[in-house]
C-alpha cells in the first residue's frame, strides 16, 4: 500500500521547504505594528502580545487536528464559553476549589468531544453539522445554567494562569504564565501531530479516509480522537481567557472561526491532509498580529472590519497559491 | 482604476458612518433630558419605580375593570444580563401583588420583530388578557402590531417606545441622553481642560446606546477633553482589555474611561493594573462587581443607570388602569439615578452576582436574593 509513505511525506518535507508562509505574514505585520509604535519590539511588549494571542493559538492547534482529520470544530468557541462561566460558578471565589474544578473542566471537554467525535464517526453526521449542533446545545447548556448573567468569582490562583506575569526572568526579563501554558500546549500538540505514528495515522485519515481504512488505519478512533484533542484545547483557551479578563457570556463568541482562518493562513488545507503546528500557531498569531495592527490604525470601525476582511482573503488566498505552486 | 475603486468604498464608508451619527444627535431631546435630570421626581418617596417625572397624568376610568386580572406581557426576549434582571423585577412585582393578579403571561421574542408581532397577536387571540405590557424589540416595527392592540384592551409600554400614542402610558426612565450627561459631566468635573478620554463602547447603531455615546462626546466637547478613541467591544472582556492595553501602549496618557455601559469596567481597569498604572476616572454602571472595585480601589467613579426597576412599573401601572386610577401618561419619565461616592456603600451587597443590576428596586421583592441568583 502507498499510504504510509505517502502520508509521511508532510512531516519530511516541512524542513525541506524551510519557513511556514505563516511566519512571514506574522513578520510582515508585527512588522507594521513596530513602525506604528516602537516599543511593541520591547520584549514586555511582545510578551504581552503573546499572552494575548495564547488562546487563539491554542485553539487553532487544537483546530488543526480536526481540520487534518477532514472536518470542523464549529463548537470551540461556546466550549471555551462554557469553560469561563462554569469556572466562575463551580469555584465561586473558593481559591481551593480552583484545581479540582479545572480537572471537572477537563472532563467537560472530554465528554463534548466524544460526543462530537462519536456523531461524526458513528452516525455519519458531517462534522460542520454535527458541531454546529453541539456549539449550539453548549451554547444554550452554558446560559442556561447561568441564567443569561454570570455568577460566582474566580479566585486569584485561576485568574493568575492567564494573568499573571513573572517578572525578572532571565534571558526575556517578563514572562506571562499563559505564554509557558502556550508554549508546552504547543509542543505537545507538535510532537502528538508530527512525531507519533498517531499523527501519521491522522494526515491518512484526512487526506483519503478509504484508503487509510483499507491500510487498516483505525479510522473511527483516529476521527473522535482529533476532536477530543480540540475541545480539549478549547479548555485550555478557556481557562486562559477566564484568567486574562475575568467572567463573561461572551468569552468564546466567533473563535471557532478565528482558529479556522488562523490555520488557513499556516497552510492547512481545509478538509484534510495537509498542515502543522507550526502553521496554526503563527497563523493564529499573524491573526492576533492583524487585530492588534487595526486597533492601533485607530480607523474607523467599519472601515476597520472591511480592511481586516481584505487582509485575511490576501493571506488566505497567498498561503494557498504558495502551496498550490510547490505541490 | 483600483485605487479608485478603493477611494470611493472608503468615502462610502466614511459617509456612512457620518449619517449614523446625525441620527443619534438630536439637541432638542438632549435638551429636554438634560432638564429631566434636574427635575423633582413626584410619587412616593424611596420607591423610584412609582415616581414620575413632570408630565401629566391620564385619565382611566374607562378601563376599570373586577379583578384579579391577567397581565400579558410580550417581551423583546432577555438576550443580555439588564434584560434578566428586569425580568425578574417584573415577576417580584408580580408575586408581591399576587392577591390581585390571576395570570402574568409572558411571551418571549427572542429579539425577533416578526415572533413579537405573532406573540402580540396570539395574545390578543387568546382573548384571556386585561391587559397587554409590551417592551418593544424595534420601535418602527412594532408601531402596527401595537395599534392593533389598543383598540381591543388597554397598552402599556415600556424601555423601548413606538411611534404611536395609543398606548395609554409609554414608561421609561430619562433616556441615553441623560446617560451619557450624567457620566460625562462627571468626568468633565475632575479633569482639566485638555486631558484625555478613552471612549468604550458595545456596538455601533443601537439607539439606546447611540444616544449616550453622543451626549456625552458633546459634553466633552464643550469641556475641551480629547477624545482620543472610540472603540467597540461587543461586551467582550478579552477584547475590552486588549483595546485598553493597545492604547496604553501607545504612550498617550489616559486621564478617564467613559464607558456606554459598565459590563466591562473592571476589565478596562484590569489593562491599567496589569501596566501598573494609577486607575484612571471612571464611568461604568451600577453592576455589582464595578461598584465593589469603585469601593476596595477608592476609585474616582460614577455609576450613571438605565435602572432595571422600570420593569416594576407596568405591573403597578396596569394594575392602576384596570381599578380605573389616573396615570402618568402618555409618556411615564421615571427618574434615572447614579450611584455616586456618598451612595456608593448602599448599592453594595456581596451576596449578589458580579453582573446584577443594584438600581434593580429589588431587595424589597420576595424571593430576593436568590431569584436574582444571590446567596
Amino acid at each position: 500500500m502507498t499510504a504510509i509513505p505517502d502520508t509521511a511525506r508532510p512531516a519530511r518535507r516541512i524542513p525541506l521547504r524551510g519557513l511556514n508562509f505563516a511566519i512571514a505574514i506574522f513578520v510582515v505585520l508585527y512588522a507594521g505594528i513596530a513602525v506604528l509604535q516602537p516599543n511593541y519590539l520591547e520584549a514586555a511588549l511582545f510578551m504581552n502580545f503573546l499572552r494575548r494571542a495564547a488562546p487563539l493559538a491554542i485553539l487553532a492547534c487544537g483546530q488543526l487536528y480536526v481540520i487534518l482529520s477532514g472536518g470542523f470544530d464549529l463548537s470551540m468557541g461556546a466550549v471555551v464559553t462554557l469553560v469561563v462561566l462554569a469556572a466562575s460558578m463551580l469555584i465561586g471565589g473558593d481559591p481551593e476549589m480552583s484545581w479540582p474544578v479545572i480537572g471537572a473542566l477537563y472532563a467537560m471537554g472530554l465528554a463534548v468531544g466524544l460526543a462530537n467525535g462519536a456523531i461524526v464517526a458513528f452516525l455519519k453526521v458531517p462534522s460542520i453539522i454535527a458541531t454546529l449542533g453541539t456549539m449550539l446545545l453548549v451554547n444554550g447548556l452554558a446560559l442556561a445554567w447561568s441564567g443569561g448573567a454570570p455568577r460566582g468569582d474566580l479566585p486569584d490562583n485561576f485568574r493568575n494562569l492567564g494573568r499573571l506575569v513573572l517578572r525578572d526572568v532571565p534571558l526575556v526579563g517578563t514572562l506571562p504564565v499563559a505564554v509557558i501554558i502556550l508554549a508546552v500546549a504547543t509542543l505537545l500538540m507538535g510532537w502528538g501531530l508530527h512525531r507519533t505514528a498517531y499523527g501519521r495515522r491522522l494526515l491518512a485519515v484526512g487526506d483519503n479516509p478509504r484508503a487509510a481504512e483499507l491500510a487498516g488505519v483505525p479510522v473511527k478512533p483516529t476521527r473522535i480522537s482529533a476532536f477530543v484533542v480540540s475541545a480539549l484545547a478549547a479548555v485550555t483557551a478557556g481557562i486562559l481567557i477566564g484568567g486574562f479578563s475575568g467572567v463573561s457570556v461572551n468569552a468564546g463568541r466567533g473563535l471557532e472561526l478565528q482558529a479556522i482562518a488562523a490555520c488557513v493562513i499556516g497552510g492547512a488545507q481545509l478538509l484534510g491532509g495537509r498542515g502543522s503546528v507550526v502553521g496554526a500557531l503563527f497563523g493564529a498569531l499573524s491573526l492576533f498580529a492583524l487585530f492588534t495592527l487595526l486597533n492601533l490604525l485607530g480607523l474607523p470601525q467599519a472601515l476597520r472590519d472591511s480592511l481586516q476582511g481584505v487582509i485575511l482573503i490576501a493571506a488566505v488566498g497567498a498561503s494557498v497559491l504558495r502551496h498550490r505552486r510547490s505541490t | 482604476m483600483q485605487v479608485r475603486s478603493i477611494l470611493a468604498v472608503t468615502l462610502a464608508v466614511a459617509f456612512s458612518t457620518a449619517a449614523y451619527a446625525q441620527e443619534f444627535n438630536d439637541p432638542a431631546e438632549f435638551k429636554k433630558q438634560r432638564e429631566l435630570l434636574s427635575t423633582k421626581a413626584e410619587g412616593p418617596e424611596g420607591k423610584p419605580w412609582e415616581q414620575h417625572l413632570g408630565g401629566a397624568m391620564v385619565d382611566t376610568a374607562k378601563f376599570k375593570k373586577d379583578g384579579p386580572h391577567t397581565i400579558c406581557f410580550s417581551n423583546a426576549g432577555v438576550f443580555n444580563p439588564w434584560r434578566v434582571v428586569g425580568l425578574n423585577n417584573m415577576k417580584g412585582e408580580a408575586a408581591l401583588q399576587k392577591d390581585r393578579i390571576k395570570e402574568l403571561v409572558i411571551l418571549d421574542a427572542e429579539g425577533k420583530d416578526d415572533k413579537q408581532i405573532s406573540d402580540i397577536q396570539s395574545l390578543l387571540d387568546g382573548g384571556k388578557c386585561d391587559v397587554l405590557v409590551v417592551s418593544p424589540t424595534t420601535t418602527a416595527a412594532l408601531t402596527p402590531a401595537v395599534e392593533a392592540a389598543c383598540e381591543k384592551l388597554p397598552v402599556i409600554v415600556f424601555d423601548r417606545g413606538v411611534n404611536t400614542k395609543c398606548p395609554v402610558t409609554y414608561i421609561h426612565p430619562v433616556g441615553g441622553y441623560g446617560f451619557g450627561i450624567t457620566s460625562a459631566e462627571f468626568i468633565a468635573s475632575k479633569l482639566p481642560k485638555g486631558a484625555n478620554v478613552l471612549a468604550i463602547r458595545i456596538v455601533p447603531g443601537v439607539d439606546v446606546l447611540e444616544t449616550r455615546y453622543s451626549a456625552a462626546k458633546s459634553i466633552f466637547d464643550e469641556a475641551g477633553l480629547n477624545v482620543i478613541g472610540s472603540e467597540f467591544t461587543g461586551s467582550d472582556r478579552a477584547k475590552t482589555k486588549s483595546v485598553v492595553e493597545d492604547y496604553i501602549n501607545r504612550g498617550q496618557k489616559i486621564d478617564a474611561v467613559w464607558m456606554d455601559a459598565g459590563d466591562t469596567a473592571t476589565a478596562a481597569l484590569e489593562a491599567f493594573e496589569d501596566a501598573g498604572l494609577p486607575y484612571p476616572v471612571i464611568s461604568g454602571e451600577d453592576q455589582q462587581d464595578f461598584l465593589r472595585k469603585w469601593q476596595k480601589e477608592k476609585l474616582v467613579a460614577i455609576a450613571p443607570s438605565y435602572p432595571t426597576y422600570q420593569w416594576r412599573t407596568p405591573i403597578i401601572a396596569a394594575l392602576d388602569i384596570l381599578d380605573g386610577k389616573p396615570v402618568p401618561g402618555p409618556e411615564w419619565n421615571l427618574p434615572q439615578p447614579a450611584i455616586t461616592q456618598e451612595t456608593l456603600a448602599s448599592y453594595i451587597d456581596e451576596r449578589m452576582p458580579a453582573l446584577h443590576y443594584s438600581l434593580c428596586g429589588c431587595q424589597d421583592l420576595p424571593g430576593y436574593p436568590e431569584q436574582w441568583g444571590g446567596k
